[in-house]
């Protein structure tokens, strides 16, 4: 069911409430991939007229894309998608710093892409611990750098809770000790402001209404990064229609982010209040200020994620959850455990450009019933 | 802190039930107790060994700790007045 259509009946109509994993093409950026379908579609190493042209084409898209992450054009790497941006980066940083040594250091709420590129590449790493809100302490952080840390990862704020992290200090701390600092911008490109001093930054089209099969890492000029790729090659050949799109969805999102962000901003807070007001036994996590505008994360109590995920999907929601019983591992997520906060009955809401209040209201609206009787059906009705 | 010094008034065998049922379990054993009898849940649900101490802070029970068992994990909770 496409989410968000105007003029479906409502009872049929799906809001999303899901934008962190990816939202509907913006149509801008929609309108960009199908032109250049037509004329982007040619190999823009090749010296004939087609080829000159989508040379031209992923030049000004290169510019648009690179100045949207704070870079210069050569400084951007173009890959298949935001995983694989996140971990070019490490493993570039790890291969380029192998002399200095091998250690990694990161947060403990890392997206899985960042934590797996570790522990297949690095030679040890430190995981720093968060507070409840889901925060590293930049103090901690700079105690976990050694001087064979290759890399530092950080990430600009969690997928999971929404909590902005500490980069600026961070990245001073980084630099102080000559440690390239990776910041992962997936969720925070396009909606809020990263802080400067990274000597590499990754981000993912699908998240700012790009297509998901790009992905964007800058690697700060001086930074010592080899390309994972077999050969040598900085990147692979590009999906060029898509990465128009891309460099159009950023400009669109980056143009809209302040009043997009203020106006996220006052939904998320609603929904903090009335979960907190009108769901029983409730908790509301991540930072209640320093967050991301659009992610809100909540865990109920003695309620069964997937279950609640099911029933809410019924009802013409499409929403997430950091339970494990709802994801394709046994283990709950590493982001909730770190934080110390209940893992099941989670439920993140990422809000998007076609989030509507009285879509969110009605989603308000029929939560506390919702919960009441997930919690009766497993036996958990009256504690 | 594990608890261990917390000699148990009653123990849950959780062993097998995934989350949220230990807490669920843990929860009614918790309703109709009296003030500082000490819970014991054997889980082996990795979940639990958040979910116990998260469920601890929100109702207001203490928290004792955990100790690792040849199977699973023991969790201690000392009931807080009603």
């Amino acid at each position: 069911m496409p989410p968000d259509v105007p003029g479906q009946a409502p009872a049929t109509r799906t809001v999303l409430l899901d934008a962190a994993a990816g939202v509907p093409m913006h149509p801008a950026a929609r309108e960009a991939l199908l032109a250049a379908q037509n004329d982007g579609w040619a190999d823009p190493a090749k010296l004939y007229g087609a080829g000159r042209r989508a040379r031209q084409l992923l030049d000004g898209a290169r510019e648009v894309l690179a100045s949207g992450l704070g870079a210069r054009p050569d400084e951007l790497v173009l890959t298949a998608g935001g995983c694989a941006a996140a971990r070019a980066a490490v493993l570039g940083a790890l291969a380029g710093r192998r002399r200095v040594g091998g250690h990694a250091v990161h947060s403990a709420v890392e997206h899985s892409c960042v934590l797996h590129a570790v522990a297949a590449a690095a030679l040890g790493a430190t995981s720093v611990p968060v507070d409840r809100s889901g925060r590293v302490d930049p103090a901690v952080f700079a105690a976990a750098l050694r001087p064979d840390t290759a890399v530092a990862s950080l990430t600009a704020a969690s997928h999971e809770v929404g909590t902005l992290q500490p980069v600026a200090e961070v990245a001073l701390a980084c630099a102080d000790v000559g440690v390239p600092l990776h910041v992962d911008g997936a969720q925070a490109l396009g909606r809020t402001p990263i802080a400067a001093g990274w000597s590499l930054l990754s981000a993912d089209a699908r998240t700012w209404g790009g297509p998901s099969s790009v992905g964007l890492l800058a690697v700060r000029t001086g930074t010592r990064w080899r390309s994972p790729l077999p050969g040598g090659a900085r990147e692979d050949l590009v999906d060029l229609p898509a990465v128009l799109a891309a460099a159009v969805g950023l400009q669109v999102a980056q143009a809209e982010a302040a009043a997009e962000a203020a106006r996220l901003r006052a939904l998320v807070d609603l929904v903090r209040t009335r979960v907190a007001a009108e769901v029983p036994d409730v908790e509301v996590v991540g930072d209640p200020q320093r967050r991301l505008p659009h992610v809100v994360t909540f865990s109920c109590l003695y309620v069964d994620g997937e279950a609640l995920l099911s029933a809410l999907d019924r009802l013409g929601f499409a929403v997430s959850s950091g339970s494990s019983c709802t994801a394709s591992t046994l283990e709950p997520s590493h982001v909730l455990v770190a934080m110390g906060v209940l893992t099941h009955g989670n439920i993140r809401l990422s809000l998007h450009r076609g989030t509507r209040r009285e879509d969110l209201e009605r989603f308000l609206d029929v939560l506390p019933g919702v919960v009441a009787d997930v919690r009766r059906l497993g036996g958990a009705a009256g504690l | 802190m594990t608890g261990a010094e917390h000699v148990p008034d009653q123990v849950l065998d959780c062993l097998g039930r995934p989350c949220p049922v230990p807490v669920i379990e843990l929860a009614r054993a918790l309703r109709d107790a009296p003030t500082g009898w000490v819970v014991e849940v054997l889980s082996d649900d990795p979940a639990a060994r958040v979910d116990v101490p998260a469920f601890c802070r929100m109702r207001g029970h203490d928290y004792l700790g955990e100790s690792d068992r040849p199977v699973g994990t023991a969790l201690r909770v000392r009931a807080a007045a009603p």
